[in-house]
């Protein structure tokens, strides 16, 4: 293929994704309001647009057109760089993760924007750059709250990063692969019962990413970093307008971004829970369509259990969280890895 | 192809290491250092090292420079200061770095002609084969640096307890 046919079917599968992907943060945000009122038994949004639909984009608006003010005690260069690190961060990650099923059209494939066999990897690393956002707004910001926020922001991800990472070896194990695809072509042989989280066996190490992935979004039960009643708002106190979106973005970016890895690795990503049991369809499009649908439903189940937990637990205390994480989850994500090669050099 | 992307890392990565040594403020300098860290993690991909690219971002890039920037923003140290030891160091330090840099790559291009050399557009080197080597080939000394590693930790954890007593 020509080098440049390559660079403008790359371009375009950057736009459509990145485009989705917005709509997708947009609409969370929007199921989340939803979700939370309904569980405290209100409506939630719902003026704007049938059945609220819109409110997004008035939000979206509301952000841009707010104004933007920078304090005067700031260190302007970091203040200004911080929120782009945050977004950029929660954008790339979106880059490595195949959505549908490996199709190609001219060599290219057509549901990822690129396949790497190291592509696990590249989610981590974004994970632990994605730390600086947080860390540098809070320094450069000039205020304690901010400062005690992305304090306890960094500390968190640091900490519950190691067990995210140890509760992703268990299934590294299995695939004998780094690479996304090949961890989702183990899990598509037999339907739901081949995948990781059932017949992987790999059901406590799910539990672990499950409770690491909240705390490194620093969404509830873990939200300490923006605890309202102790720190205002955290590490964004001092962000306004479209700089404040952009934390906002970064945020429910990586909650789809995690909700996306939790599927492709314990959920079998595009494969269907039925197997073989259905029989693959013979039309083209419903064969690319269909492993999309998947992929999507999952995802969405797994945005309806972040904002479940959200709306009905209360936040941890601070050294209960440390605690958590290093004396229970790393001990057990360690013992879950040693359980797993332990049966598969048996197997 | 290859080349250009070298040149430009290769690059970012100098400026990153001179930016270094210029800023006045501790948190620039640690910030630089994360340009060079992530700078060679593209080179290392360049020469089809791609476990050691991811693994110098996760591990140099992030948690090491993490650490760096938390004690930067805890201490918040503001200027820095010039001490008669500083003069020393310049005038010193200079001379010294030029001939630890000749030392080096003497000693590279040499293990160079026995190793063999590696070029831009060769292969990936994928992790199974590092793997292979790490567990198989190399599996006592590489065992016998964590148990090392290990120690380091207890040591550090012990002597950072000392001052406090029973904390």
């Amino acid at each position: 293929m020509q080098l440049w046919m390559f660079v403008v079917l790359s371009l375009v599968k950057v736009i459509v994704v990145l485009v989705i992907f917005l709509t997708a943060v947009a609409y969370t945000v929007l199921l989340e309001r939803k979700l939370v009122g309904r569980i405290q038994n209100r409506w939630g949004p719902s003026r704007v647009g049938p059945f609220g639909l819109l409110q997004p984009l008035v939000d979206g608006l509301k952000l841009f057109l707010k104004e933007d003010i920078i304090p005067s005690g700031v260190y302007r260069p970091l203040y200004l760089l911080a929120p782009l690190i945050a977004l950029s961060c929660s954008l790339l990650s979106i880059a490595v993760i195949p959505f549908g099923a490996p199709m190609t059209w001219h060599g290219m494939r057509l549901f990822e924007i690129s396949d790497l066999n190291i592509g696990l990897l590249i989610l981590l690393s974004v994970t632990s750059i994605g730390v600086y956002g947080i860390a540098l707004s809070g320094w450069s910001s000039n205020n304690k709250y901010s400062l005690l926020g992305s304090l306890r922001a960094s500390a968190q991800m640091i900490s519950y990063e190691l067990a995210l990472g140890l509760s992703l070896v268990g299934v590294v194990l299995r695939a004998g692969s780094l690479s996304l695809t090949d961890i989702v072509k183990v899990q598509a042989v037999h339907g739901i019962a081949s995948w990781n989280i059932l017949g992987g066996g790999q059901i406590i190490a799910f539990f672990v990413y499950l409770m690491a992935a909240y705390a490194e979004t620093n969404r509830a039960p873990f939200d300490l970093p923006e605890a309202e009643t102790e720190l205002t708002g955290g590490y964004h106190t001092e962000y306004s307008s479209m700089k404040f979106a952009m934390f906002f973005m970064a945020e429910y970016g990586n909650m789809i971004t995690v909700g996306c890895v939790a599927t492709l690795l314990f959920l079998g990503g595009w494969t269907s829970p039925f197997g073989d049991l259905i029989p693959p369809p013979q039309n083209l499009v419903v064969q690319a369509l269909a492993p999309l649908f998947w992929f999507v439903a999952k995802v969405f189940c797994f945005l309806f259990l972040y904002i479940w937990v959200r709306g009905t637990l209360p936040r941890f205390r601070y050294d209960q969280l440390m605690g958590f994480g290093w004396k229970f989850l790393l001990p057990v994500a360690m013992l879950n890895i040693v359980g797993t090669s332990l049966v598969l050099s048996l197997l | 192809m290859h080349l250009v992307l070298f040149l430009i890392f290769a690059l970012f990565a100098l400026a990153g290491a001179v930016n270094l040594l210029l800023q006045k403020h501790p948190i620039n300098s640690a910030l630089s250092l994360i340009v060079v860290m992530s700078s060679l993690a593209v080179l290392y991909l360049l020469l089809g090292a791609e476990f050691l690219a991811m693994a110098q971002i996760i591990v140099y890039a992030g948690a090491i420079m993490v650490l760096f920037t938390f004690v930067v923003m805890l201490l918040n140290e503001g200027r820095e200061e010039k001490t008669w030891g500083s003069h020393t160091a310049k005038t010193l330090g200079f001379p010294a770095v030029a001939v630890l840099l000749a030392v080096l790559s003497a000693t590279i291009l040499r293990a160079g002609r026995h190793y063999g050399m590696i070029s831009l557009s060769d292969g990936v080197t994928t992790t199974q084969e590092l793997s292979r080597v790490l567990f198989h080939d190399l599996l006592l000394p590489f065992e016998l640096t964590s148990v090392l590693i290990l120690i380091a930790i207890l040591g550090a954890v012990a002597l950072a307890r000392k001052d406090n007593g029973e904390a």
